[in-house]
């Protein structure tokens, strides 16, 4: 029996290499041919027995072979580790149109996310936010103020009162008085904050948020005050709005004015007159109380309702709301 | 204050709509709140005279009228108890509609033809009474239209005065500044003084003439009370709100209105020899005339005769002293009071009468005597009697007087940023019939009607003028110049910071009251250093909050009943406590969460939250101060926390707040399903921020090393990383608890300690035998220090 030729032998494992179903099979093609006791291995190890004239060639003919098979089972290897990758791929495919896992999202309260609004936009136009105690005094939030001791103005306020006599402050306004009184001018200011009138009904509740501002310097004027709030106005409703100041009353601004803004009907034309603000230039008596020389110096204040904005803005329709603290309101101003 | 437009212009020539005036008076600053039509349009309601009635010949409660109107004669047949001949009634003619909306047509009525109908004051909307026909005057012209016979075509406006513009609370008030406003001519009714008939005096002591400087009676005999007040005058009243109750009283409001001088009417029957103007005695008492007897204050100002109270200055007048049905003569009065000794008065006594509104704001002191004579000619046309002469009271040296104040042009358009010139000032001013004195350098001196007590100095008249000229046509100038740099230091973290960072994790913001009941604070043991306000809304809202936690509650509670079950909230706000040196006022963060940690996904059951999700929180929160380290958690017992489960924040030596369980008790107390884990914070305490300082980078590879240790379950975790750290040094970079084991292998009263070592040095690698030694110090100082064994 005639021992096999290396052809014989590489075309046998060439179609062993190309039917190996797995790494593992593929493994066991190269050790029968090419393992210590494979077959190809074999052939050369009976060269020696071959006459020396043919030895050189057979031998070059069966390391051909060898190389051969070799990169067969190299490639065959590729092969068949792309098929297992694909195969674990397909293993793993998931139905990528489930829920994400997920937190509940928080959310400002929409009085905040008003009130950042408005800082912002005063915060632009070089206004320093400063603030002021919760509990006041009569000085400060009255006295300072130029509300005289009996006043309508001061029954105007529903105050609440502390048995000592010192009170919560009904307005944001006893800030311009501290910042005043503690550093000369010019004083740029806005103090935002919690304010309460002994007030419930359908459209007061006893606590709601003001923002003040207060710009007192050289040659500030009437002027400057209708500039500024006009500006104000439009960037905080990202509009064009029709604004108009009414003379009003206030003890601690002369001339006082209101501020109305012409809010626009459903359809975009413009429709009836809002009151959005109160303001007015700093009434002298409060320039002096805080040893201002109103000769010198003048200036403007304002103040707002910032529950009042933010109902304009997100279109909220019951004040009350804000404090009822429903999660299916809050959740509303993410 | 409501009026009716057409009796405002009945004193001001005016070409101005009903709606163009409220405009005028609003950008004026007198803010029109309402603008109505005194009633409905009637067009096709007649003035209709009732000349023959005669039974229904099938129905007995109806009857048959022949009925005149504006054209001829008609059958009408109504079921009005008051038809009868001769009464004049509105009559609305076939094709009307009226206010209701019915359709007056053609109808046949148990037989009987009726072409029109009679109507009652409800089926026009003018009034309650539904018992009858509306009965009109004898003498209203048959077949005139009823709106233009009763003026109906006028409407009220309801103006909403500021405390300043007392002067407007009156026609002629309103008037002035209407033609002020509008280059308009006043014209004044007539009214001459009314000339004694009798010689009747009375004495008039003013015993407390601060109070009350100016004090003008008459006395006026044999009225009829019981005489009818005119159509034009109950018209009056009643568009500005005011009932008609007699002929005295209606000329009085009809007065008050009018001039704005609140009067008032005694029985001089009542009055025993005198009127006296004094100040209350300790404990006095006195019945208003709403029948409430009150106990006066001593600063209350009365007005008596020799035997007691008659009325309460400018307040209200006193039962025993007032016009009944048996009164014939009267003592009329008209008097001026101090502003400052009506103030608060009635306030306090629960009353808001008209009289008080107006004194408390300012009354003309120079309208007395007018009014006194205006009344007295409409009583006498109305009621009839017999005037006596004027008797007056005055103390001229209480009696204020308006200052002269400068005005100077360029002052003037400093302020308000214009260019107004002289002529256009000194006009505005004499529009608003100021007396005014030009020295022809743009300065002048000014002095105010006696009705105005609002001008008092320059600024002032810078409003009028303001106001006047429109402040619409003020010029107005864009925000610029002047700015300066305005940015927080970076030393705080501004409280936006920490909103957002909490609303990224998942918490909800909310706002709840800063008042809470005592019932909230008792439950939770918080009661301690409670600040009551002395007048609260209600007893749910009676105390200033001493920690956020009630309204967190609260508002979880509200919540969980809404089906929510898994939440977080946060609230940043002040709260009050009392300390040795008064109220104290701090900044708190208040945290809730409760349910699971996650939303609910298909992958499997997210855990409840816990305390260390809690307390993670908050570490998340302190690191954005770049404080690290220095705030520590110590075991603590609060009453409404779990007892093993509440820590308290320490920075330093002070506590800047506390995190915990909600205590088992309390949640079935309130009655939730589920537990919650809550925490407050001293704001400003974790806002403190340290500017970031480079330190170098470590280039070189880190080493760790585990250990497990044996220690006493007693012993904090803390203490031992404070420890390892202190040991550790600069070379130790980080120490991480890994895991805590109780159980087989571990005695009971211990646990093991899982902790990673992370040694690096900066500058070059370490070497293993540094490593080991640093690693056998750390062993070995916890071992000295807890007694801390190493673990197999």
């Amino acid at each position: 029996m005639s021992s096999p030729t290396p052809e014989g032998l590489l075309d046998e494992a060439l179609r062993r290499v190309g039917q190996a179903p797995n790494a593992r099979a593929l493994d066991e093609v190269r050790v029968r041919y090419l393992g210590k006791k494979g077959s190809l291995t074999g052939l050369l190890k009976q060269l020696g027995s071959l006459p020396p004239e043919q030895r050189r060639e057979a031998g070059q003919a069966v390391n051909r072979c060898k190389q051969s098979l070799e990169q067969a089972i190299a490639e065959r290897e590729g092969v068949l580790e792309r098929a297992a990758l694909e195969a674990r791929l397909e293993d793993e495919r998931i139905d990528v149109t489930l829920p994400g896992r997920m937190h509940q999202p928080g959310g400002p309260h929409p009085v905040s996310r008003a009130l950042e609004r408005i800082l912002a936009i005063f915060n632009q136009l070089g206004f320093a936010v400063a603030t002021g105690p919760e509990v006041e005094d009569d000085y400060h939030n009255f006295g300072a103020l130029n509300f005289p001791e009996h006043h309508p103005a001061r029954a105007m306020h529903d105050t609440f009162y502390l048995p000592n006599g010192d009170l919560l402050r009904t307005h944001t306004s006893p800030v311009q008085i501290r910042v005043m009184k503690e550093r000369p001018p010019p004083v740029r200011i806005v103090a935002p904050g919690r304010v309460f009138r002994s007030d419930s009904d359908q459209t007061h509740t006893p606590q709601f948020h003001q923002v003040e501002g207060l710009l007192v310097d050289r040659d500030v004027t009437f002027a400057d005050l209708k500039g500024l709030l006009a500006d104000f106005v439009n960037a905080f409703f990202e509009d064009d709005l029709e604004m108009r100041l009414r003379p009003s009353y206030f003890p601690f601004t002369e001339p006082s004015a209101e501020v109305d803004v012409r809010w626009r009907d459903p359809d975009g034309t413009p429709g009836h007159w809002l009151e959005v603000l109160g303001c007015g230039m700093v009434h002298p008596n409060v320039l002096v109380n805080c040893g201002i020389d109103p000769q010198e110096y003048t200036g403007y204040a304002f103040g707002l309702g910032v529950e009042r904005f933010a109902m304009l803005r997100y279109k909220v329709n019951d004040l009350r709301l804000f404090f009822e603290n429903d999660l299916n309101f809050l959740r509303q101003f993410r | 204050m409501k009026i009716s437009y057409r009796w405002l212009t009945e004193w001001v020539k005016t070409d101005l709509s009903a709606e163009q005036a409220a405009e005028r008076f609003t950008l004026a600053g007198l803010e029109v709140d309402d603008l109505a039509s005194v009633a409905p349009p009637l067009d096709g309601v007649v003035v209709g005279e009732i000349i023959a009635v005669e039974a229904h010949p099938d129905a007995d409660r109806l009857r048959v009228c022949r009925v005149s109107g504006d054209s001829e004669e008609r059958t009408i047949v109504c079921g009005a108890p008051n038809a009868r001949i001769g009464l004049k009634a509105p009559l609305a003619t076939l094709g009307t509609t009226l206010p209701g909306g019915l359709k007056i047509k053609p109808a046949k009525l148990r037989g009987v033809r009726s072409e029109g109908m009679l109507c009652s004051e409800p089926e026009l909307g003018l009034g309650e009474d539904a018992a009858g026909l509306m009965e009109l005057p004898e003498d209203a012209p048959t077949g005139k239209p009823l709106a233009a016979f009763l003026g109906l075509d006028d409407h009220v406006l309801e103006i909403d005065l500021t405390p300043n513009r007392a002067d407007c609370l009156s026609v002629r008030g309103l008037a002035r500044e209407l033609a002020a406003l509008t280059r308009g001519s006043l014209s004044v009714p007539d009214m001459p003084e009314v000339e004694a008939l009798i010689d009747d005096h009375l004495d008039i002591e003013l015993l407390s003439p601060e109070d009350c400087p100016r004090y003008i009676g008459r006395i006026i005999r044999d009225v009829d009370v019981h005489a009818e007040t005119p159509l034009w005058m109950v018209e009056a009243l009643r568009r500005s709100g005011i009932r008609s109750l007699g002929p005295i009283v209606d000329v009085t409001n009809y007065v008050l209105l009018e001039l704005g001088q609140p009067m008032h009417a005694f029985d001089l029957a009542r009055i025993n020899d005198g009127i006296r103007v004094r100040r209350p005695e300790q404990g006095e008492r006195m019945t208003l005339l709403d029948g409430r007897e009150v106990e006066l204050d001593e600063d209350m100002v009365l007005i008596a005769d020799h035997q007691g109270p008659l009325a309460l200055g400018g307040i209200m007048g006193g039962e025993g002293s007032a016009v009944g049905d048996s009164t014939r003569d009267i003592l009329l009065e008209s008097a001026w009071f101090n502003p400052a000794s009506i103030i608060g008065r009635s306030r306090r006594l629960g009353l808001a009468t008209e009289s008080a509104h107006r004194f408390e704001r300012g009354v003309d002191p120079q309208l007395q005597r007018l009014a006194a004579e205006r009344a007295t000619a409409l009583i006498i046309e109305i009621a009839g009697g017999k005037p006596g002469p004027l008797l007056e009271a005055n103390d001229e040296e209480f009696l204020p007087v308006n200052p002269e104040v400068q005005l100077r042009v360029d002052r003037l358009n400093r302020v308000l940023g214009a260019d107004l010139d002289s002529e256009t000032v000194h006009d505005i001013l004499e529009r608003l019939d100021m007396r005014v004195e030009a020295d022809g350098s743009g300065v002048f001196r000014v002095i105010a009607p006696s009705a105005r007590h609002d001008i008092e100095i320059e600024e002032d008249l810078i409003e009028e003028v303001a106001r006047v000229y429109g402040y619409d046509r003020l010029p107005s100038r864009r925000p610029g110049g002047g700015l300066s740099i305005r940015i927080p230091g970076e030393g705080e973290l501004p409280e936006t910071a920490l909103r957002h960072q909490l609303c990224a994790r998942g918490f909800q913001e909310i706002m709840t009251w800063s008042f809470v009941s005592e019932q909230d604070l008792a439950r939770l043991d918080l009661l301690e250093g409670a600040q009551p306000l002395a007048n609260p809304l209600s007893r749910d809202l009676a105390i200033l909050r001493t920690s956020l936690l009630p309204g967190l509650l609260q508002t979880a509670g509200a919540n969980l009943r809404r089906q929510h079950d898994s939440f977080r909230l946060f609230e940043l706000g002040e709260c009050f406590s009392q300390g040795e040196s008064g109220l104290v006022e701090t900044s708190r963060l208040g945290l809730l969460m409760t349910g699971a940690i996650r939303a609910e996904h298909f992958s499997g059951k997210p855990r409840p939250v816990d305390f260390f999700d809690l307390k993670g929180e908050i570490e998340h929160l302190i690191s954005l101060n770049q404080v690290p380290g220095e705030v520590r958690f110590e075991p603590v017992s609060m009453p409404w926390l779990h007892p093993g489960q509440a820590a308290e924040l320490m920075m330093g030596e002070s506590s800047i707040g506390w995190l915990g369980q909600l205590h088992p008790a309390l949640v079935a107390d309130l009655d939730w399903p589920q537990s919650a884990f809550v925490a407050e914070i001293n704001t400003l305490s974790i806002r403190r921020k340290r500017l970031p300082e480079f330190s170098p980078l470590w280039r070189f590879p880190a080493v760790r090393r585990d250990l497990s240790l044996l220690v006493e379950e007693t012993i904090p975790a803390a203490s031992l990383v404070e420890e390892i750290r202190d040991l550790g040094g600069e070379a130790l970079k980080n120490c991480i608890i890994f895991d805590q084991y109780q159980g087989p292998g571990v005695e009971k009263g211990f646990r093991s300690l899982s902790i990673g070592l992370i040694i690096r040095e900066v500058s070059r690698t370490l070497r293993d035998q540094e490593v080991e030694a640093l690693t056998a110090k750390v062993v070995e100082g916890l071992e000295k220090r807890f007694n801390a064994k190493l673990r197999g």
